[in-house]
Parts: C-alpha cells; sequence; structure tokens
C-alpha cells in the first residue's frame, strides 16, 4: 500500500512530533509511506474566512505532490475534509483522473476503515477525554453526531480499544464545538475563546489526564487556553497515543 | 472586526450571564434530544419534512391558489402582499373599516419583520402581544432576542422588577408560577377589550383551507375567539399540500423546538364563526426572490422551531442582540443576508462552521453550508473585511511557495524570543484574553524528514 503522507502546515511547523507518529504509526502497520517534500498548506484557512477560489494554486500544488501514490493520508480530520468537499470545485478540470480529494483519509479513519489491524502494540496506561471534532464528526463521520437519531459509534473509541491501559472517557456536551474554527478563532475571539474555555473545562470534568482527537487544530486552540490558564490536562494527537510503545 | 463580534465581546464579558445564557439554551437542546430519542423514525421524519417542503416550493404558485380557493370556499377571506408595505396597508385597511382600535396578537416573526406594530401604534391602534414572551419584552420596549423564547435573555428577578413596576406585584416577588399568573391577571382585560385579533400562521394546509397556529399558552385560541375580526399573516411559504404533511411537521415543530411530544396548543382554523370574519393575508417580502436563489432557496423550508439557535454554540455564548438582523443564530445570519447583504454581512462571521445547527434542523436545511456560502461571496459583493483579506492574502502568499512558508516559519522562531507583551497584543489577532499563542516546534517536520530520510 503506497501511502503519501499529509502534512498540513501547522503541524509541519508547530506540531512535527505528530508527523512523526503519523509516520511510525503507518510504517508499524504495514503501509509503505513517503512524504512529497515541500507541502505547504490545502488551503482551508483562507476558505473557511470566504477566499475559496484564492485556494486553487495550493489545491493544484496539492494535487500534482500526491499525484502518484494510492493514499493520501494526514492526521486532521479538517482538512481532509476541506480536501474532499472542497477540491471538486477548485480542480474542475482535473476530474477525468482521480484527483487527490478521492484519494485523501484522516489517518484514524484510514486506520478503521482501511488498514484494520487487529492489534497495535501500544500502551497508554492514562486517562484521556476524547475530543470530538466538529469535522470529524459531522463532515467525515469518525462517530455519530449527537444531534442525530443514529446509533452510537465511534472510530476513535474503537481504535483507542486496541490500546492497553488506557481510559477512554467523553465529555458532557461531546460533541460541542471547541471554537476554534480557523479565521473565526481570530474575528469572534471573544466568544472563540469562550467555547474554549468551557470545552476544556468539560473535559477536565471528567478527571483525565488528556484530551485527545485527530484534529490537530482543535488540540491546539485549547492547548493555548490550558497553557494560559495553566490548567492541569494537556493535549495529545491521537496519533501519538496509538504509536506509544508498550 | 464585525459587528457581530463586536456586540459578542461585550456579552462574553458578563461571565455570569454568560454562563446562564449558554445554559438555559442547551437545557432545551438536551430536552429536544430526549425526545427525538423516543422517535425511532426519527430521521426518516426529517426527511419527509425536507422533501415535503422542497416539492411544495416548487409548484409554490399552485399550492397557494390551492389554498385561496378552499379558505375562500370556506368563509374565509384572502389576500396577497407583495412587501411588507402592502402587509401593513392591508392590516391597517382591515383594522379601520371594521372600525377597530384594539388588537390582540399572538406572536408572529412576520409581524416583527415587516415592523408592523410601530406601523399600526402611528395610527392609533393599540396593539398588546399576548404571548407571555413576547408581552414581557413588549413592556421592557425590548425586541424579542429568540424566535420561540422572546425574553430568554431576561432574568426572572429583572421580570419581577418589571411586573412590579407595570402591574404592582409583590416587591421582590420573582417566583415564575406567581409572575405568570399576574400576567394572565392583567392580560385578562386586554382580550375582552380587543376589537381584532391577530395571529401568525404556523402551517397553510392547501387542501382543505385550513390554517394551523400552534402555541403553549393558548393565546391565540383566547385572542380569536373575543374579537369578531381575525387577521392571520403568514409568509408564502408556509402553504403545506395536505393534512398528511401537517402530521409530518406536528411531529417535529415541538420536539425541536422545546423538547415537547407536540405544541399544547395547535389550532386549525377552516371557517368563520357566525357573525365573524378571518383575513389572511399571504406576504412575500422577497421570498419569491429567495426562491430563485440555488444556494439559498432551503431556507425557505423553515419552520421557525428555534433548533438551530438553541444547539448554536455562538448564538448561545453572544445572545440574540449581539446579531444585527432582528433574529439571531445560524437560522438569521441566513436570512439577514437574502434580506440585504450589505446592511447585514456582519453576522456571517458568528460561525464556527461546527455544523450542528444543519444536522439539528427538522427540515434538513443546510445551514451552516449557507453561511460558509454567504462568506464566499462577500468577497464578489465588496464586502469583504479589508484586514481579513488582507490577512487571507497574505496567508496565501506565504502558502504559496515553499522558501516562502519555510522561512516564515524560520521568522516566526525568532519572533517567539520577542517579549510576549509585544506578541501577544492586540495586533496580533491569535492572542486574546485567555489564550496563549502555540510555540513553533525548533525543527519543521518537513525539515526533520529531508535530515532524517534523505540521508
Ligand atoms: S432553520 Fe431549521 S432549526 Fe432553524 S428554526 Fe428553521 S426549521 Fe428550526
Amino acid at each position: 500500500m503506497k501511502v503519501g503522507l499529509f502534512i498540513p502546515c501547522y503541524i509541519n511547523a508547530v506540531y512535527p512530533e505528530v508527523g512523526r507518529a503519523s509516520y511510525e504509526l503507518l510504517q508499524r502497520v504495514g503501509c509503505e509511506v513517503d512524504y512529497p517534500l515541500d507541502q505547504t498548506c490545502c488551503g482551508q484557512p483562507m476558505a473557511n474566512a470566504g477566499f475559496e477560489k484564492d485556494a486553487r494554486a495550493l489545491a493544484e500544488h496539492m494535487n500534482e505532490l500526491f499525484a502518484r501514490y494510492d493514499y493520501v493520508v494526514g492526521p486532521s480530520a479538517s482538512c481532509v475534509v476541506f480536501v474532499r468537499e472542497g477540491y471538486p470545485r477548485l480542480l474542475p478540470d482535473y476530474r477525468e483522473h482521480a484527483c487527490v480529494d478521492a484519494r485523501i483519509w484522516e489517518i484514524c479513519e484510514f486506520l478503521h476503515d482501511v488498514v484494520r489491524p487487529a492489534r497495535l502494540d501500544a500502551r497508554f496506561p492514562h486517562r484521556v477525554s476524547l475530543h470530538n471534532s466538529c469535522h470529524g464528526v459531522r463532515h467525515m463521520g469518525l462517530s455519530s453526531p449527537s444531534e442525530r437519531q443514529i446509533p452510537y459509534q465511534s472510530k476513535l473509541r474503537d481504535l483507542l480499544s486496541l490500546v492497553e491501559g488506557i481510559d477512554v472517557v467523553e465529555p458532557e456536551r461531546r460533541d460541542e464545538c471547541c471554537g476554534f474554527g480557523g479565521m473565526f478563532s481570530v474575528e469572534e475571539n471573544a466568544v472563540s475563546v469562550a467555547m474554549g474555555r468551557a470545552k476544556v473545562g468539560r473535559h477536565m470534568d471528567t478527571g483525565a489526564e488528556y484530551i485527545t482527537g485527530a484534529d490537530a487544530s482543535c488540540l491546539m486552540h485549547m492547548q493555548g487556553i490550558i497553557t494560559r490558564e495553566k490548567l492541569p490536562i494537556r493535549t495529545i494527537h491521537m496519533v501519538e497515543i496509538l504509536n506509544s510503545r508498550s | 472586526m464585525s459587528t457581530h463580534s463586536k456586540a459578542a465581546k461585550r456579552f462574553v464579558a458578563d461571565a455570569e450571564r454568560l454562563a446562564w445564557h449558554d445554559q438555559a439554551l442547551y437545557a432545551v437542546r438536551e430536552k429536544r434530544d430526549r425526545m427525538m430519542a423516543t422517535v425511532p423514525e426519527w430521521e426518516d421524519l426529517r426527511r419527509m419534512a425536507s422533501e415535503i417542503k422542497l416539492h411544495t416550493l416548487s409548484r409554490l404558485g399552485d399550492y397557494l391558489c390551492e389554498f385561496e380557493r378552499n379558505a375562500t370556499a370556506n368563509g374565509m377571506q384572502v389576500h396577497w402582499a407583495a412587501d411588507a408595505a402592502e402587509m401593513n396597508e392591508t392590516v391597517w385597511e382591515l383594522i379601520r373599516r371594521h372600525g377597530g382600535r384594539r388588537l390582540i396578537k399572538s406572536k408572529s416573526m412576520l409581524a416583527e419583520e415587516c415592523g408592523m406594530t410601530p406601523y399600526l401604534e402611528a395610527r392609533g391602534v393599540e396593539t398588546v402581544e399576548s404571548d407571555l414572551g413576547e408581552r414581557i419584552m413588549q413592556l421592557l420596549h425590548m425586541p424579542p432576542s429568540h424566535i420561540v423564547l422572546p425574553a430568554i435573555a431576561v432574568r426572572r428577578e429583572e421580570v419581577g422588577a418589571l411586573f412590579e413596576r407595570e402591574m404592582g406585584t409583590e416587591p421582590g416577588n420573582s417566583d415564575p408560577t406567581y409572575l405568570t399568573h399576574a400576567a394572565r391577571r392583567a392580560l385578562r382585560p386586554k382580550f375582552l377589550e380587543a376589537d381584532v385579533s391577530m395571529t401568525g400562521v404556523n402551517f397553510a394546509v392547501a387542501s382543505t383551507g385550513a390554517l394551523a397556529v400552534c402555541t403553549n399558552e393558548g393565546n391565540a385560541d383566547m385572542g380569536t375567539s373575543f374579537a369578531n375580526l381575525h387577521i392571520a399573516i403568514m409568509g408564502i411559504e408556509k402553504v403545506i399540500p395536505d393534512m398528511e404533511a401537517l402530521g409530518v411537521f406536528t411531529r417535529l415543530l415541538a420536539r425541536s423546538g422545546t423538547g415537547q411530544p407536540v405544541t399544547t396548543y395547535t389550532s386549525l382554523y377552516r371557517r368563520p364563526a357566525p357573525g365573524c370574519e378571518i383575513h389572511v393575508i399571504l406576504v412575500d417580502n422577497g421570498r419569491s426572490e429567495w426562491l430563485a436563489d440555488e444556494a439559498h432557496r432551503n431556507m425557505l423550508k423553515c419552520l421557525r422551531c428555534g433548533a438551530c439557535m438553541n444547539t448554536c454554540p455562538v448564538y448561545r455564548r453572544s445572545g440574540g442582540y449581539s446579531y444585527s438582523y432582528f433574529i439571531p443564530g445560524p437560522l438569521g445570519i441566513n436570512l439577514g443576508m437574502l434580506r440585504s447583504p450589505k446592511r447585514y454581512h456582519g453576522n456571517v462571521s458568528a460561525c464556527s462552521l461546527c455544523y450542528s445547527c444543519s444536522n439539528v434542523c427538522p427540515a434538513m436545511i443546510d445551514l451552516g453550508e449557507q453561511i460558509y456560502e454567504w462568506r464566499q461571496r462577500l468577497d464578489r459583493l465588496g464586502l469583504a473585511d479589508p484586514m481579513k483579506k488582507a490577512a487571507v492574502k497574505g496567508m496565501d502568499f506565504v502558502m504559496g511557495g515553499r522558501r516562502r512558508f519555510y522561512g516564515g516559519i524560520a521568522l516566526g522562531r525568532l519572533a517567539e524570543k520577542l517579549p510576549r507583551a509585544v506578541l501577544e497584543n492586540g495586533l496580533n489577532p491569535w492572542s486574546a484574553p485567555g489564550r496563549a499563542m502555540p510555540p513553533f516546534a525548533p525543527r519543521s517536520f518537513n525539515a526533520w524528514w529531508k535530515k532524517e530520510m534523505k540521508k
């Protein structure tokens, strides 16, 4: 399985360890992993701010970079959702062959639906509160949205059940938005921080030591609040837990 | 900064009110969830509601004419109004011909939309709101801050003080039951004195020419039982094909809106009682134009249940008055833009694109997706925020070249060496009181890969 590793801009700059864990994890489950150099950004921040058209050049660049991989896999649900849903609008002339949008996966989704490992040999003896990010839940189906009459399922929970020693909990209001939202966090920063505070508080109410999820951007926003307020909880990306050695 | 963002900042500053407003509305969302859980076919109902509405909208003219024919045959009188001015004139003309002076009305968003109450007051018609929440807002001289729970932002102590002033209730008594009884007593003479009653319309059934009016207080029924002129006003999107369709909507409306199995009163008006008149005004006021807008015609499926407001994390934490359109929340952001992008684009920032609204909506309206679409239109309409546009262009420039991007990270690392006071100020938009900047890693993933993997 030839996998092209997609590392979104802010993970590249702020969370390279999430990139490394993604790489190692994919290798451990038997994928042939390559990272096409010099990736920048998928264009989501511009698009959510109302400038989707400005992301066209970035989309073309992404499409070229990943042209030769069967699977494109990245550790960020919202970026992957943007590529999947936005690129068909941005790359209308490329429709005759399978564009990157048809081959891209969020890494947890990829492990859960495609690789389906029976074991991971990972161990993480901590209580962890699941962060069900909006795009992961409502546009990718990583878990059932609480608004809908759909039997509860959670791909993140399924994956974490392969980790030894872990205690997985979910906060009250399990999929309420943490308030990141890209440009929203800047333009509406008062509400954004109020949302983030409330979210972190609910994660803390579970007694968890860590908040984990498949969207590093939500984690970054919440970590910003945790750091500023010196709260006794930390954020950690799903791949870092799944990749922890036993 | 958008108008919403500025106003929201003030709302957020009152931490106690913020927590209380958020919790009060989320509790309604949870009640709704519990109700949904009792209906296994919930998702099918939503799909049916959506399809019935889309079907009706696709032949709106036919259904409206069918409704007019049947309502007329039942003895009601049907009027058509192209816009707010025509609606107000029609209402005034009916009241004047009737010699009316006192209007008792139940809740109607359309009346708000058309500025009807001030229009009638200016012509000497006393207009009394009979819905308790609306009455509180009327006495406070404030607009409603929620379409279903108009007084949700008013604390009961404030209601107690208001009633003490207006109705002479016991000082300091803010017990809800006590205040409700006091309001009821004060309203009773208003019902008796009224010579005209007005209601909105939740659904107009084309096949039978009947009007469905849903309330929890029975105030619409009370009003229409005394006065012998009943004026019902409705947007043209309120028509539905038949009684089966009504069954689908009544199962969804109250469950979604307030978490009740059904509204306490669901009254069907079919023909006027002897000696009485019912006039129905069908109001367009922009709707047929919205119908032509493919990206946004879905808004016309709305049942006005309010669920999208209750679930919206931004609305709950910024309150109805932070929005410049009279309807707030995801619904109001979209309706405001349909009304006038120029006047109401200051609300489109009020969305983190969490899409909870799209999933909660009983008519399956893609509210979040439509807000995203409006953002894309702002630039074309010449309404994009120049600061934001510059920020995006800058971002685009940096991301557009690998040297610029990776060089930018290096610069960022350097910038972090600056004292916190320089970094975390108003000019750095990421920094906000309460959130620290994420530090750049000493080495990007790209650099790591180059060094470690390409050896
Ligand atoms: S848009 Fe949907 S959820 Fe919002 S008020 Fe209308 S019907 Fe209810």
